[in-house]
């Protein structure tokens, strides 16, 4: 675990990996609930192997404290979760099977069986990297990005699935949709995924 | 006069003029950008100006100024970027309280430097609030979206006495920018020289630049050779990154929450201010700590 500078009010915390960062940021939640020591940050933020903690008055003390911590590569934490049913009927979830040397329907159940964790949210508000599929079945983003993909749209790119939240253009592969509503600006939190979620998919007919 | 029937109606919108407060903090870990007031000192000397609370909303123009017809008697005063203001065609004060008849017009003129005009109105704008904010978020589209010309402000009926004052100290924007640069966690990222080149070079501020972030022109600072992509991590207002083309870039409040190039420093709270307000071309230098 790493602590890095940023600036006079900031710090980054760096780990191994995804798993790691995931596991930092329960940590954190739980620490946040409990006992944390003096002022709360502003922002708790995890990225793909890190955590930001923005708004600290003192810097030097939470990273002295931080430095003491042990690193649990161990997700979550709050318990929350969410199950996405899903319609496989993506343009691009063919090229996603030949990729995977798998049929179609292999590739659904591939994608079925896996427990997801929200990683982090980036690219726009809601967008939530979701992890867990088995690095083996990374797949390429797009060469061309579609200038617009429609919201609920389930995707992959990387080792990531993602559920667009609104309509936005978008360089991931196309797989499903859902008909959840997985962004609304009225409901509080507007976001139906959030950093350390874990979401599984199912299959739902068309 | 009861709630509801208070109003300003957009004449001339200005070439971007937004509504501001204290924007969203706190939830960048669902991508949501920080968003606000670029020039806060600015934008609290303009409510504390008419008597509003100091966070309440107002507007944020963009060089060009903005025109304003009052729907409703009401005390504005203009803050920021200095620019000529009249009332119903007669001079009136820049950073001072300015009494407007109900039907008459406000316009703030071309700014004579800076670029943000802060257009505060008694009784703050009272456009509907998203995750507590009013807001405009120009790089995710919370908020109310830029002005329109004849599109009409709803102008809240809260606001405490005026203040007895004929001036108020506000700095004027900077000719030239020395900041100073604190520590950024992806410094290793930049070769030797790169780093030295950061310390000593000037920059100019490129016309690319918005709300989102403050670009610069300039000679590119040299990043070591490294292959791998840095993973997607969260960064600041005030951030200063370096992409592949080495040309920097300093986040302002509506920077996306998280990135994939090297933070390699960062500016503070004075600094950004000051971003908030260099207009293109301004010479931009910085002093690491």
């Amino acid at each position: 675990m790493k602590v890095l500078p940023v600036g006079r009010h900031a710090l980054l915390v760096e780990v191994d990996d995804q798993w790691a960062a995931l596991g930092l940021y329960a940590q954190i939640q739980r620490r946040l609930d409990d006992c944390w020591p003096g002022p709360p940050p502003t922002d708790v933020v995890p990225g793909a192997r890190t955590v930001l903690l923005d708004g600290l008055e003192d810097p030097g003390r939470v990273a002295r404290e931080i430095e003491g911590w042990e690193a649990v590569p161990a997700p979550p934490a709050r318990g929350e979760s969410l199950v996405c049913p899903t319609v496989y009927d993506g343009p691009d979830l063919d090229d996603v099977a030949g990729w995977w040397g798998m049929s179609r329907q292999e590739a659904i159940a591939a994608h079925t069986a896996t427990t997801f964790y929200v990683a982090f949210c980036g690219f726009s508000p809601g967008f939530a990297y979701i992890a867990g599929l088995p690095s083996g079945l990374a797949v390429p983003r797009l060469d061309t990005p579609r200038p617009s993909v429609p919201a609920g749209t389930v995707a992959l790119a990387g080792e990531y699935t993602a559920v667009y939240p609104r309509s936005s253009p978008g360089g991931w592969q196309l797989i499903g949709h859902t008909d959840l509503v997985m962004w609304d600006v009225s409901r509080d939190p507007p976001a139906l995924l959030r950093p350390g979620m874990l979401v599984r998919f199912v299959e739902a007919d068309a | 006069m009861t709630a509801g029937r208070r109003w300003l109606v957009v004449v001339r919108a200005g070439s971007l003029t937004t509504v501001q407060d204290a924007g969203r903090p706190g939830l960048a870990h669902l991508a949501i950008p920080p968003s606000g007031a670029l020039d806060r000192p600015a934008w609290r000397l303009a409510n504390r100006l008419v008597g509003n609370p100091e966070d309440a909303a107002a507007l944020e123009t963009t060089v060009t100024g903005v025109s304003l017809r009052a729907g409703v008697t009401c005390v504005v005063a203009v803050t920021g970027a200095p620019a000529p203001v009249s009332v119903g065609g007669r001079a009136a004060g820049w950073g001072v309280p300015v009494a407007l008849q109900a039907g008459q017009l406000l316009e703030v003129g071309t700014a004579t430097a800076g670029v943000r005009s802060y257009v505060a109105v008694s009784g703050g704008i009272d456009v509907e609030r998203v995750f507590g904010s009013r807001a405009t978020d120009v790089l995710s589209g919370l908020g109310p979206p830029p002005l329109r010309d004849g599109c009409i402000l709803p102008v809240g009926s809260t606001f405490g006495p005026v203040p007895a004052v004929d001036f108020a100290p506000y700095a004027l924007p900077a000719a030239r920018l020395r900041l100073t640069l604190h520590p950024g966690p992806r410094r290793q990222w930049l070769s030797e020289a790169g780093m030295a080149a950061l310390g000593t070079q000037t920059w100019s501020v490129s016309s690319e630049s918005n709300r989102i972030a403050l670009r610069l022109d300039g000679p590119p600072l040299e990043r070591r050779d490294r292959l791998e992509e840095l993973p997607s991590e969260g960064v600041v207002v005030g951030g200063v990154q370096v992409p592949r083309d080495g040309l920097p870039l300093i986040f302002l409040a509506d920077h996306p929450t998280t990135g994939g190039y090297p933070v390699v420093g960062v500016v503070d709270t004075d600094g950004v201010t000051a971003c908030g307000q260099a207009r293109p071309g301004t010479p931009i230098s910085f002093e690491l700590t």
